[in-house]
């Protein structure tokens, strides 16, 4: 897919929640591109930690049975948005383990699109987000899988957490699906820190902004799990959580 | 140690508790029974503290405080632990990770100087010795993947890491097997049984009680205390029936 030299708006599916205005400056964005030839193995982690505005366009192309593993830790101090297409060959792996914060007046994206070009390759998706403020975390995921692409394994496992009222979380995760004996399972849901949980913490003695604290780190590791780097990934994504709350 | 007096509580707005009245001196051992529902652990929960759990009248006082108007991490401070019923999972967060911060957070309240790492571990080890808990599952997530049983054990595990002055026990007793059961109720009274100490026992059943003998037995129906005994009492309920002995 080309990027187009316009700006897009809030009708073009991929920016319909997008902060246009941080966006302006940076379009039209560089695509990188990452091809992986067949059988080879590679893992990514990309920390959007920075205080300017940031929007990236990954994509990747894995051979047949290629596999590759992507962790995002997409934290900025600004717009942040990061899109990943990626094309799925014969017995391809692809797994994406991202987790997003948006505190303040923020708006930090994550739009994927992963073809299913060839039978048997596996997906997954884990996606962990926390907004706070106003703060706004958004998702916009599709699987596509293609005619032929039999045997296709997909999964988008899609949360986000709410610290206020007045954040939001916007979560579309979306299958289309033109083989068959296709096993694809999606699960999304927008919440609050479990009550029950938060009582019986407290109840040990917790004060409640540490068992807050706590319960918002083990939902951010979730999507930093089997990263190469998962213990430095997980220290940066703890100070920036701490730097939210 | 513990005085309820004229308790009124609702649950999401329902009464639930109407006109509890319990007194429980230093060095007891007190057991409520009675039929499901009747608002056992809606009692337990109005004492810890939790939300929508709400006193709506009469007062409790726990070693010459107003129970009620603290936090529930400042109750856990203040010396109460409720063992509960269904002990919550919570994925991601250790229990030696969550245990630590509870005990130092504790001792902070209190003034006390915070355990070290290895201070804590070794407190650790030796109370799961004593529940025969491995004490590689307390390296797991809270609850996550353990059985009944194995729940049941960790609520005293903790117990005797926090070290409280009252513990209210929900049906500690319930999916134990006989050996578990003893093994807990040996733990409560190694950890609980002192002069400056008490504990609530809520269950249904006679045997738990074998092994932590009460002083004292009250039967809880309709929201309120209607018989008070002692270790006796749990007998008749037991050959008898709630219906028969709280009428
Ligand atoms: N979260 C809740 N929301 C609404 N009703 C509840 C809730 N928890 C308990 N109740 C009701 O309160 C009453 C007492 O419950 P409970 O205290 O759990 O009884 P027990 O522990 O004695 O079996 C029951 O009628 C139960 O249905
Ligand atoms: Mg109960």
């Amino acid at each position: 897919m080309a990027i187009s030299a316009t700006l897009p708006t809030h009708r073009d599916e991929d920016f319909r929640y997008a902060d246009l205005t941080a966006l302006a400056p940076l379009w039209p964005v560089a695509v990188e591109r990452i091809v992986l030839a067949a059988g080879e193995e590679r893992a990514l982690s990309i920390a959007n930690l920075g205080t300017g505005a940031v929007a990236r366009e990954l994509e990747v192309e894995l051979g047949d049975g290629a596999r590759f593993d992507l962790h995002v830790l997409n934290a900025p101090q600004a717009y942040g948005r990061i899109a990943v297409r990626a094309v799925l060959g014969k017995g391809a792996q692809f797994h994406l383990g991202a987790a997003q914060l948006a505190g303040a007046t923020q708006v930090v994206e994550l739009v994927t699109q992963v073809t299913h070009a060839a039978p048997d390759a596996v997906s997954r998706q884990v996606v962990r987000s926390v907004a706070g403020g106003s703060g706004t975390v958004n998702y916009l995921g599709k699987v596509l899988v293609r005619p032929g692409a039999d045997g296709t394994d997909g999964s988008q496992s899609i949360r986000a957490m709410l610290l206020d009222r007045t954040a939001t979380a916007n979560a579309k995760p979306e299958l289309e699906i033109h083989a068959d004996d296709v096993k694809c399972a999606h699960g999304c849901a927008v919440g609050e820190l479990d009550p029950g949980a938060l009582f019986y913490l407290a109840q040990r003695g917790l004060p409640p902004e540490t068992a807050k604290r706590l319960m918002l780190q083990a939902f951010v590791a979730e999507a930093l799990v089997g990263a190469a780097d998962e213990e430095t990934m997980l220290e940066r994504a703890i100070a920036a959580l701490e730097a939210m709350l | 140690m513990l005085q309820i007096e004229n308790l009124h509580a609702t649950v999401a707005d329902k009464p639930i508790l109407k006109g509890l009245s319990l007194t429980i001196n230093a060095g007891e051992v007190h057991a409520i029974m009675g039929p499901n529902g009747a608002g056992k652990s809606t009692l337990g929960y109005v004492l810890g503290g939790r939300p929508s759990y709400e006193a709506t009248d009469g007062s409790v006082e726990f070693l010459g405080q107003d129970l009620l108007a603290l936090e529930p991490h400042e109750r856990a401070a203040a010396g109460l632990f409720l063992g509960f019923q269904y002990p919550v999972e919570i994925p991601g967060v250790s229990f030696v990770q969550f245990l630590r911060e509870s005990a130092n957070a504790q001792r902070k309240a209190r003034g006390e100087d915070p355990l070290s790492g290895g201070e804590f571990l070794k407190l650790a080890r030796e109370k799961a010795a004593l529940l025969k808990l491995d004490m590689d599952m307390l390296k797991r997530p809270v609850n996550v993947g353990f059985s009944g049983g194995e729940k049941k054990r960790a609520e005293m595990v903790q117990m005797g890491i926090l070290g409280p002055k009252l513990a209210v026990l929900d049906e500690t007793d319930s999916g134990l097997d006989i050996d578990a059961l003893r093994i807990c109720g040996e733990g409560i009274n190694a950890v609980m049984r002192a002069p400056d100490k008490a504990v609530l026992l809520i269950t249904h059943y006679q045997r738990l009680l074998d092994y932590v003998k009460p002083d004292f037995v009250h039967v809880l129906a309709g929201g309120r205390i209607v018989r008070t005994g002692g270790p006796e009492l749990a007998l008749e309920l037991e050959e008898h029936g709630y219906e028969a002995v709280a009428a």
